[in-house]
């Protein structure tokens, strides 16, 4: 992949943000992407009641999550699926390429699954021989220029159409200068049409997993998903530990606000229920472990584990929007990831929790009511305790300015002033200070309410 | 006003940068509520109320700045600040190992002030004036944690104590806003660890209340005025910032 991962959040953000023209552009389509949400989720007037539901339902998954597995492999083997566990990423890419290997099968299509992304499931499998097209829209752009996507669902947003444009031409062979997306789209198309017919293998991603009945649901606007799976020999399904609903009833709540929260649609265009293997059809079902028991075992953290994967905290998310899905340096990025990555790799990416101001908006919008915005303010009490702080650059001395203000330095009112042009770091005018760089101090007055106050009122 | 007839005295907190660069906000805040006929005492020794420090990660400093306050505020009937961030953070955060029981009864009678002035005084005059066209900028804080007002994203009736104070107030004129209730990036520490995000989303803002032609930003919580005035002095904006305790103690 192209990224590397010398800078920091916001160091990555700075270079976005250098492209003003092309911040506020992306800024404006998440914006209306979040507009779109918001009069989705106004027409419904029980729409927090399923935010409740959505809720608890997943409190009452992650709670009894040992339970609903079980069940859940027991239906899936009754039904014909074979199910295989994995503990890790490379578990996980191995079980694949066994499945694969056993069948000869040299080429694969694979829908969107962030899972996949966060194993890195394409470079495993192409190193072995085996070749991996991402059949969605989105991924496929990514897959061409070699990035990993920067949004859940729209993994290519920060991309213009002109670029797009450029890609096609270098990879697919259009006609330079083409940039028309309905043109772009039709070119696209026709390459993963020749896909889909020829992969014998396909993988999916899995958005719901029903305990009680086996069945799986997989939710695309494209219908990429079924494109794979109806034509493959072999259909694999990977999935995390959490995303299971423990009754089919229960979708009915799920289905009505994943669409509404991700794009403002009423539902996706398919939501797709895999159960049984066609005859001479083989299913696997894969499920995987990558962290999630651990997050399960941190309190402050384990509710993290009931998102729906909407995006809806990264479109709603001003850091994100200005700053871009690829300067958070994980798969999930946004304020959803920025809570979910420091259980994967806290030295790595310390810097997440601080790429937030904490306004709160993501937990406001999230259809399963995760308290995002405290799990931010609550990671950064325990990378500064596991001794991490200092791999936030950007945090370092400054906050240490801050935190020095020991009470005992501001006994006075006149120390207290004296602490301030001293330590505030955006008092001290020069061109170190962040502050300053596009910003004026603060005018200083000539006295203090606390001087003034004891001069007339007492 | 008060149906009790006791006059209740009221512990001003300003929260320390206020004090050094705002003192203005401040003196109003003292001046309105006195105009209310509240007994205001501002207790010389406070300081800070650790929020810095917390958001940042280090909450497990704070406590002598938690100690700190609650000898300076536990006696008062209520407390009341021009900041609803600093209000947020005692109210989410203030506890004493020694003195819970007084920590406790620090965050249930801790008020930011227009919450203060709606919910605790229910005002329902104020003969302020202040003939200009103003935008509201509600804090993150004052907003999605004190609940001043109904959030953009909840499906919920609309309401705002700002705006309901604003409209007793002569001559002035609210504009509305393409974005309502966006943060404006300050952030604490943030607006210098991410400044190149911070400054954006300010910038963002700024434009926002100039376009729709606001002559004054309004807000309760003067961090992120600070943040916002900091850019409009850079680029020479003739827009300007206010905190709301200045509107609402402006007479001509």
């Amino acid at each position: 992949m192209k990224q590397t991962e010398t800078k920091d959040h916001a160091g990555l953000a700075e270079d976005f943000i250098k492209d003003e023209e092309r911040v506020n552009w992306h800024d404006g389509a998440l914006w209306y992407i979040r507009e779109k949400r918001d009069i989705a989720s106004k027409q419904i007037p029980e729409w927090e009641a399923l935010r409740e539901a959505a809720s608890q339902i997943k409190n009452n998954v992650i709670s009894n999550l040992h339970d609903y597995l079980l069940q859940f492999e027991a239906n899936l083997t009754k039904n014909g699926v074979k199910v295989h566990w994995a503990n890790n990423a490379d578990e996980h890419n191995a079980i694949v390429y066994s499945i694969l290997k056993a069948k000869g099968i040299t080429e694969m299509v694979k829908s969107k699954s962030m899972l996949t992304e966060e194993c890195h499931l394409n470079e495993y499998l192409e190193e072995r021989g085996i070749g991996v097209i991402n059949s969605d829209l989105g991924e496929y752009i990514q897959q061409l220029d070699n990035e990993p996507p920067s949004h859940i669902v729209l993994p290519c947003i920060h991309k213009r159409k002109e670029e797009i444009g450029e890609l096609f031409h270098e990879h697919l062979g259009t006609e330079k200068g083409l940039s028309d997306p309905t043109l772009l789209t039709r070119v696209a198309r026709k390459h993963l049409r020749n896909v889909f017919l020829t992969r014998r293998g396909a993988l999916t991603g899995v958005n719901f997993a029903v305990a009680e009945t086996g069945e799986y649901v997989v939710c695309t606007n494209e219908g990429n998903a079924d494109m794979g799976a109806h034509l493959s020999e072999v259909q694999i399904a990977s999935m995390g530990l959490e995303k299971i609903i423990p009754q089919k009833k229960h979708l009915s709540v799920f289905l009505r606000l994943l669409a509404r929260s991700a794009t403002g649609q009423p539902i996706t265009i398919y939501s797709s229920h895999y159960k049984k293997p066609r005859e001479g059809q083989e299913m696997h079902l894969i499920l995987v472990d990558a962290g999630r028991t651990r997050q399960l075992g941190r309190t402050d953290f384990r509710n993290s584990l009931k998102c729906i994967k909407c995006g809806g905290c990264m479109n709603t998310c001003p850091v994100y929007r200005k700053s871009g899905g690829l300067s958070y340096h994980n798969t999930i990025s946004g304020p959803i990831g920025a809570i979910l990555a420091p259980n994967l790799d806290m030295k790595k990416h310390a810097d997440l929790p601080y790429a937030s101001t904490l306004c709160g908006s993501c937990s406001n919008v999230c259809p399963v009511k995760i308290n995002i915005h405290e799990q931010l303010y609550k990671w950064r009490q325990v990378i500064v305790k596991e001794g991490y702080a200092a791999n936030t650059k950007a945090l370092g001395m400054k906050a240490m300015a801050w935190t020095l203000a020991s009470p005992e330095k501001f006994s006075t009112a006149g120390k207290a002033g004296r602490w301030f042009l001293h330590n505030i770091p955006f008092v001290v005018n020069n061109k170190f200070n962040p502050w300053y760089k596009q910003r004026e101090m603060p005018e200083g007055p000539k006295e203090s309410f606390a001087e003034w106050y004891a001069k007339n009122e007492k | 006003m008060f149906v009790t007839g006791y006059i209740m005295t009221v512990g001003l907190f300003i929260p320390c940068y206020v004090n050094q660069f705002y003192p203005d906000a401040a003196k109003a805040t003292l001046q309105l509520l006195q105009k209310l006929g509240v007994e205001v005492v501002y207790p010389a020794k406070q300081t800070c109320c650790g929020q810095p420090m917390a958001n940042s990660g280090f909450a497990h400093l704070t406590s002598d700045c938690d100690a700190l306050f609650i000898q300076n505020f536990a006696e008062f009937d209520y407390i009341v600040a021009p900041s609803a961030s600093c209000v947020l953070h005692v109210k989410d955060h203030l506890h004493s190992a020694e003195n819970e029981g007084k920590a406790e009864g620090i965050r249930g009678k801790i008020y930011e002030l227009v919450e203060f002035l709606t919910d605790v005084l229910k005002i329902e005059k104020l003969d302020a004036v202040f003939p200009h066209k103003v935008g509201i900028h509600h804090s993150c804080h004052g907003l999605r944690g004190l609940y001043l007002s109904q959030m953009t994203e909840l499906n919920a009736a609309p309401f705002s104590k700002p705006q309901q104070l604003l409209n007793m107030v002569s001559g002035l004129e609210q504009v509305s806003l393409d974005r309502p209730d966006e943060c404006c990036g300050f952030g604490g520490t943030f607006c210098v660890a991410e400044e190149a995000v911070s400054v954006k989303m300010g910038k963002d803002r700024v434009t926002d209340h100039s376009k729709n032609g606001a002559e004054y930003i309004t807000s309760s919580d003067l961090s992120c005025l600070m943040h916002l005035e900091g850019i409009l002095h850079r680029n020479k904006s003739k827009v300007k910032v206010v905190h709301i305790a200045e509107i609402l103690n402006a007479t001509v």
